[in-house]
C-alpha cells in the first residue's frame, strides 16, 4: 500500500515537471564579455552592473513578448585570448542567440571573425573606429568613435580662433587611436599640430613633456588619456604655471578624474557623453529620458554614479530588446532589426543605423563639458 | 638502455594516439577550442623546460619569443600575398638567430641577474610590439592575418586547427624526448646540477647553453605564428610579463624537466580559468596557492607527485616486485 502511495507521488511529480517545463519557454540565451577584472576593469565592472541591472529589469516586466531573458557574463581580462576562448564557450556550449561587448577594441577585433563564421550579432562595447569601420555583417556597436571627440573639440578651438595646439597622448589603444584621430582631422578644422608628445600608461610624471609644450608657442594643450595619466598631467600643468587651456579626452568624463586632479582641474574642458551632464540637459533633448532613467537606476541599485561606460551596456541591452521585440529572437533575424534601428535615443547618443553605418552615432553624441567647482558644467 | 628507450616511445605513441583521436568525442564542443590553445601554451612549456628543467638556465622573458614569432608571421603575411608556411619557418629562423646573438652576453649571467636580463629583454620587447604603431598596429593590435591553408584546406576552424597545431606539437615533443636522451641532454643536466663540475668533465658549457636558449627560442617562435594564424588577430597584452610569468608557473606545476609535466601543466593553467570561471577572480589566488603548495611538497611537479605515488603503491604491494624492477 505505501509503495502505492510513493508510486502516485512519483508519477504526480513528474507530471508536474513535464508541465512546467511545457508551459514555461525556456528562457533567451544572451551572452556578454566585460574585461570586469584586468588593466581595462574600470570600463568592464560597470558595463557588467549595467548589463545586469537591465536585464533583471526587463525580467521583472515580463520579460520580451512573454521569453524570460538569461544574461551569461564571462570575463576575458582584457586578454585577447581568454575572449576568444569565452566567445567560443558561449557560442557552441551555451549557444546565445546575441552576445554584448567586449570593454575593449583589442578584445573586439580578437572575437570579430568567431561571431562573423557563426553568424551571430555582436554590439561591441568598445570605441576603436577599426570595430566597424569597415561595416562587418554581424558587429556593431555603441560607444562613440573617438573621431567624434576630436572633432567636438576642434570646433570649439575654431570658435575660439585657436590655431597651434600640442597633444599629449597615452601610448596605449586610447591614446593611439586618439593620437591618429587628432592628426587625420586637423587640417580640416585648420589646426597645426606644433607639438607631439607621448607618455606611457603607468608614468607618474609628464613635467619634461609638459615643459616641452611650453616652450613651444602652442595655444592650447590637447591631452589624450585614461585616468589617472590626465590627472597628472593637470597637476603638472598647474605646477608649471601653463596658462593656455587644457583640453582632455571623453576617457576621463567619470567623477574620478575630478577627485584625482582635485583643484588644478578646474578650467579643463573635455568632451563626454552626456551621461555626466544628464540633469543640466534642456528638456527638449531626446536622450534626456533615457539618461535621468539610467543614472537614477544605477545610483539606487549600485550607491555610485553611473558612467559612459555602464552607459554602452545599456544602448547595447536597449538595442538587443528592441530588435527581439520587433523580430523574434533568431541571430539573423535579431541583426536584421538592429541594422534597422532608426532614433534610438540612448544613453551614449541618438542611434541610426544602417547597411553602411553599424556605429550610428554623429557629432551629436558628445557635449563639451569645463570642470566648475569641482563639478561639470555642460557648455552651450 | 634500450628497453628505457622503447618504453618511452610506447608511452609517446600512447600519447600521441590519445591526442590524435581526442577531437572525434568532442565534435561541435568548444572544448576543442580550448584545446588548440593547450596545444600552443604545451609547445611553449617545452621550450621553456629545455631551458630551465634540463639546463637549469631562468627565463623571465620567453613570451618575448612568442610575441615576435606571432609579429614576424602576422606582419608580413598580413601585408603581402606570400605563402605563410614559408613565413613560419623565416620568423623561427629570425628569432634563433636574435637569440643566439643576445645568448652570448646575457647566459654568462647567473641566478638572480640572468633573471633580471631576461625579463629586461621581454619588456624592451614588449614596448617595441606597443610602440611601432605603424607596422604591429600598437595596442589596439593587428587584424587581417589569413589562415594557413594547404591546397584547398583551409585552416580556419577548430578542428582542422587543432591537428594543425597537435602535430607542431607531437614533433616538439618528440625531438624533447630524444633529446634529455641523447649526450646533449646529458651534457645539459649535468650543467644543471653544478657548471664548474660539467665544465671540468669537458662539457662545452657556454656554447651548449646558448644553443638550448636559442633552440627555446625557436620553438616559442613557431607556437608565435601559430598563435597567429589561428587567432587571426594579435595584441600586445598577450605578450607581456604576465605571460612569462604564466609559462613558468605551468611548468613547476607540470613538472620541471618532464615533457609530459609542460603538457599537464599547459592544459591545467589553459584549461583552470574556464573550470574556475564561478569563482570569477579568484583564479589568481588559486594561482598562488597551487605554486606555493607545489615549491613546498611536490618540486618535482605533478608529474613527479604522481610518479612518487606509484613508486609508493608499488613498495606497499610487495617489495619483491620493487627489487625486480630495480635489478
Amino acid at each position: 500500500m505505501s509503495r502505492n502511495i510513493f508510486r502516485m507521488i512519483l508519477v504526480l511529480f513528474f507530471s508536474f515537471l513535464m508541465a512546467g517545463a511545457v508551459f514555461a519557454a525556456p528562457p533567451v540565451k544572451i551572452g556578454a564579455l566585460f574585461s570586469v577584472t584586468g588593466p581595462a576593469s574600470p570600463l568592464g565592472e560597470p558595463e557588467r552592473n549595467t548589463a545586469e541591472m537591465m536585464v533583471a529589469e526587463i525580467n521583472k516586466a515580463g520579460g520580451i513578448n512573454g521569453r524570460q531573458l538569461e544574461l551569461i557574463v564571462y570575463d576575458t581580462q582584457g586578454d585577447a585570448t581568454k575572449a576568444v576562448q569565452a566567445v567560443n564557450k558561449l557560442i557552441k556550449d551555451d549557444k546565445v542567440v546575441a552576445i554584448i561587448g567586449p570593454s575593449t577594441t583589442g578584445d573586439s577585433m580578437a572575437i570579430i571573425p568567431v561571431v562573423e563564421k557563426a553568424a551571430i550579432p555582436l554590439i561591441s562595447c568598445a570605441a576603436g573606429i577599426k570595430i566597424t569601420d569597415p561595416v562587418k555583417k554581424w558587429v556593431f556597436k555603441t560607444a562613440q568613435n573617438d573621431v567624434l571627440a576630436v572633432m567636438r573639440i576642434y570646433k570649439n578651438l575654431q570658435k575660439q580662433k585657436i590655431s597651434r595646439v600640442a597633444i599629449l597622448t597615452v601610448s596605449d589603444g586610447f591614446g593611439s587611436s586618439g593620437r591618429e584621430q587628432l592628426k587625420l582631422k586637423a587640417k580640416e578644422f585648420g589646426i597645426s599640430i606644433i607639438s607631439d608628445e607621448t607618455y606611457g600608461p603607468k608614468d607618474t610624471d609628464m613635467t619634461v613633456q609638459l615643459t616641452k609644450i611650453r616652450n613651444s608657442n602652442a595655444q592650447a594643450v590637447i591631452c589624450w588619456g585614461t585616468n589617472p595619466g590626465p590627472a597628472i598631467v593637470a597637476r603638472n600643468a598647474q605646477q608649471l604655471g601653463i596658462k593656455i587651456p587644457l583640453y582632455m579626452s571623453h576617457g576621463v568624463s567619470s567623477r574620478k578624474f575630478i577627485d584625482l586632479a582635485g583643484d588644478s582641474a578646474g578650467g579643463i574642458m573635455l568632451p563626454s557623453g552626456k551621461v555626466i551632464v544628464a540633469d543640466q540637459l534642456p528638456n527638449s533633448d531626446p536622450q534626456k529620458k533615457a539618461l535621468m532613467s539610467y543614472v537614477n537606476k544605477y545610483r539606487a541599485r549600485y550607491k555610485v554614479e553611473g558612467d559612459h561606460f555602464g552607459g554602452h551596456a545599456w544602448d547595447a541591452v536597449m538595442l538587443l530588446k528592441n530588435a527581439m521585440e520587433k523580430g523574434g529572437f533568431a541571430p539573423a533575424a535579431i541583426r536584421d532589426q538592429l541594422e534597422k534601428t532608426k532614433k534610438f535615443a540612448g544613453i551614449g547618443g541618438t542611434f541610426n543605423f544602417s547597411p553602411q553605418d553599424h556605429a550610428g552615432l554623429n557629432i551629436d553624441a558628445f557635449v563639451l563639458v569645463k570642470v566648475e567647482k569641482g563639478d561639470w558644467k555642460l557648455i552651450k | 638502455m634500450v628497453t628505457v628507450k622503447k618504453r618511452q616511445l610506447l608511452v609517446f605513441f600512447v600519447f600521441a594516439a590519445a591526442v590524435l583521436l581526442a577531437p572525434f568525442f568532442l565534435k561541435g564542443n568548444y572544448l576543442l577550442n580550448v584545446l588548440v590553445f593547450v596545444g600552443i601554451n604545451t609547445m611553449l612549456a617545452i621550450g621553456l623546460n629545455l631551458l630551465l628543467g634540463y639546463a637549469g638556465q631562468i627565463s623571465l622573458g620567453h613570451a618575448a619569443f612568442f610575441g615576435m614569432g606571432a609579429y614576424i608571421s602576422g606582419i608580413i603575411t598580413s601585408r603581402f600575398p606570400v605563402e605563410p608556411f614559408l613565413i613560419i619557418f623565416l620568423a623561427a629562423l629570425c628569432v634563433g638567430v636574435i637569440a643566439f646573438i643576445i645568448g652570448f652576453p646575457i647566459l654568462k649571467l647567473k641566478g638572480h641577474y640572468l633573471a633580471m636580463a631576461t625579463l629586461g629583454f621581454g619588456i624592451i620587447m614588449y614596448i617595441i610590439f606597443n610602440e611601432t604603431v605603424d607596422w604591429t598596429g600598437g595596442p589596439s593590435g593587428l587584424s587581417g592575418i589569413p589562415n594557413l591553408r594547404v591546397g584547398s584546406l583551409v585552416f580556419d576552424n577548430d578542428w582542422n586547427n587543432y591537428y594543425l597545431v597537435w602535430v607542431f606539437t607531437l614533433a616538439v615533443m618528440l625531438l624533447s624526448i630524444n633529446l634529455s636522451r641523447s649526450r646533449i641532454g646529458r651534457a645539459l643536466r649535468a650543467i644543471h646540477d653544478s657548471e664548474v663540475a660539467a665544465r671540468v668533465m669537458g662539457v662545452n658549457a657556454r656554447i651548449l647553453k646558448v644553443q638550448i636558449f636559442t633552440v627555446s627560442a625557436v620553438i616559442s617562435a613557431v607556437a608565435g605564428s601559430l598563435y597567429a594564424h589561428v587567432m587571426t588577430f594579435i595584441a600586445p597584452a598577450s605578450f607581456g610579463f604576465n605571460f612569462s610569468v604564466e609559462l613558468l608557473t605551468m611548468i613547476v606545476i607540470g613538472g620541471l624537466g618532464s615533457v609530459y609535466g609542460s603538457f599537464l601543466g599547459a592544459a591545467i593553467l589553459t584549461m583552470l580559468p574556464e573550470l574556475l570561471r564561478v569563482f570569477q577572480d579568484l583564479d589568481i589566488v588559486i594561482y598562488g596557492l597551487m605554486l606555493i603548495l607545489m615549491t613546498m611538497y611536490m618540486p618535482g611537479g605533478l608529474i613527479g607527485g604522481m610518479e612518487a605515488a606509484v613508486r609508493f603503491a608499488l613498495k606497499k604491494i610487495g617489495k619483491g616486485e620493487n627489487n625486480n624492477a630495480q635489478a
